[in-house]
């Protein structure tokens, strides 16, 4: 069983077609992965689906490093 | 233009416009899933789909209802996948003069012609972004360009359509979603069969091909829409109406 960083790294680099290498903890999805806010949207949808979470929006407007996701998920799951 | 492989969901599929859409797109290829508020309506298009040889069936599904929507949906995607395709075209009248027209007579329109296009809409997308792929076209009208007393709240419903649909095409075409309206005019169906003589007489006057469009050629249109060819259309309002109106 991966782990709760992988999994969501894995949805990272799937969603916003970057690499694994590029993607560190530290990673902002808008200003180093080049997501907009359209990705960001899909993004969210797609950690709800894998971890079969609801996030709020107001939960989501924050999350905007690798980490908040982690930390997000490892917290509401 | 083969839509081969990919479902299509048509709102208001038993008759008129609707069926002849639902015709089109299944002949394209397209497993046709057509929407009906009632059982018989439903039996009726699966009848009309299978007579012709085509992929597809009715389900039953009231677009005013966001919980039928989600339902009707979920019934759908599990059967046959997620629709690639939308075509919003259920829609309703409740005409009558501003000075008399009631306010259940406003918010019904208004929520069976606009606000069931927002809901399909979403309740679609996230398909398609994952298909990297997907068309939205809604059925608007000839009136929501040009008014026409007596129906203040469907053009309201209509013209606003339009507008929504601008707005998700700016929102999605770069994920290969476009989204179009196809505004037909005087087009012979029951909707405009409840004219009298006198009032379809005064629109023929305005309309220089001089006849009433059939429903194949605004579905002709859809069908061109929905298909690869028309991949760079997106945002835009094309007019099916015989020259009565040229916006």
């Amino acid at each position: 069983m991966s782990t709760v960083e992988e999994r969501v790294k894995k949805i990272v680099c799937e969603q916003l077609g970057v690499k694994e290498s590029e993607v560190q903890n530290t990673s902002s999805f808008v200003e180093d992965l080049g997501a907009d806010s359209l990705d960001t949207v899909e993004l969210v949808m797609a950690l709800e689906e894998e971890f079969e979470t609801e996030i709020p929006d107001e939960e989501a407007e924050k999350l905007g490093t690798v980490q908040d996701a982690i930390d997000y998920i490892v917290a509401h799951t | 233009m083969s839509l081969e492989g990919k479902v299509a969901l048509v709102t208001g599929a038993t008759r008129g416009i609707g069926k002849a859409i639902a015709l089109a797109l299944a002949e394209q290829g397209a497993e046709v899933v057509g929407t009906a508020t009632s059982s018989e309506g439903a039996e009726t298009i699966s009848r009309t789909l299978a007579d012709a040889g085509l992929k597809g069936y009715g389900i039953v599904m009231n677009v005013a209802d966001p919980d039928s929507i989600e339902t009707g949906l979920k019934e759908l995607t599990e059967k046959s996948g997620a629709p690639l395709i939308l075509v919003n075209n259920a829609g309703i009248t409740r005409d009558n003069l501003l000075m008399r027209l009631k306010e259940d007579d406003w918010s019904s329109v208004i929520e069976t012609n606009l606000s069931s296009v927002y809901r399909t809409s979403k309740a679609v997308l996230r398909g398609m972004a994952k298909a990297r792929w997907g068309r939205v076209i809604n059925v608007s009208s000839v009136v929501a360009g040009m008014g026409n007393p007596g129906q203040g709240n469907y053009c309201a419903a209509k013209a606003g359509v339009e507008g929504f649909t601008r707005s998700l095409a700016k929102e999605m075409s770069n994920r290969g979603i476009t989204a179009n309206c196809v505004a037909p005019g005087f087009i012979d169906t029951d909707m405009t069969k409840k004219l009298d003589d006198k009032q379809r007489e005064a629109m023929l006057e305005i309309i220089p091909t001089g006849r009433l469009g059939k429903p194949e050629e605004v579905a002709a249109v859809v069908a061109f829409l929905a298909s690869d060819a028309a991949g760079y259309v997106t945002g835009e309002t094309i007019h099916v109406n015989g020259g009565m109106y040229m916006g």
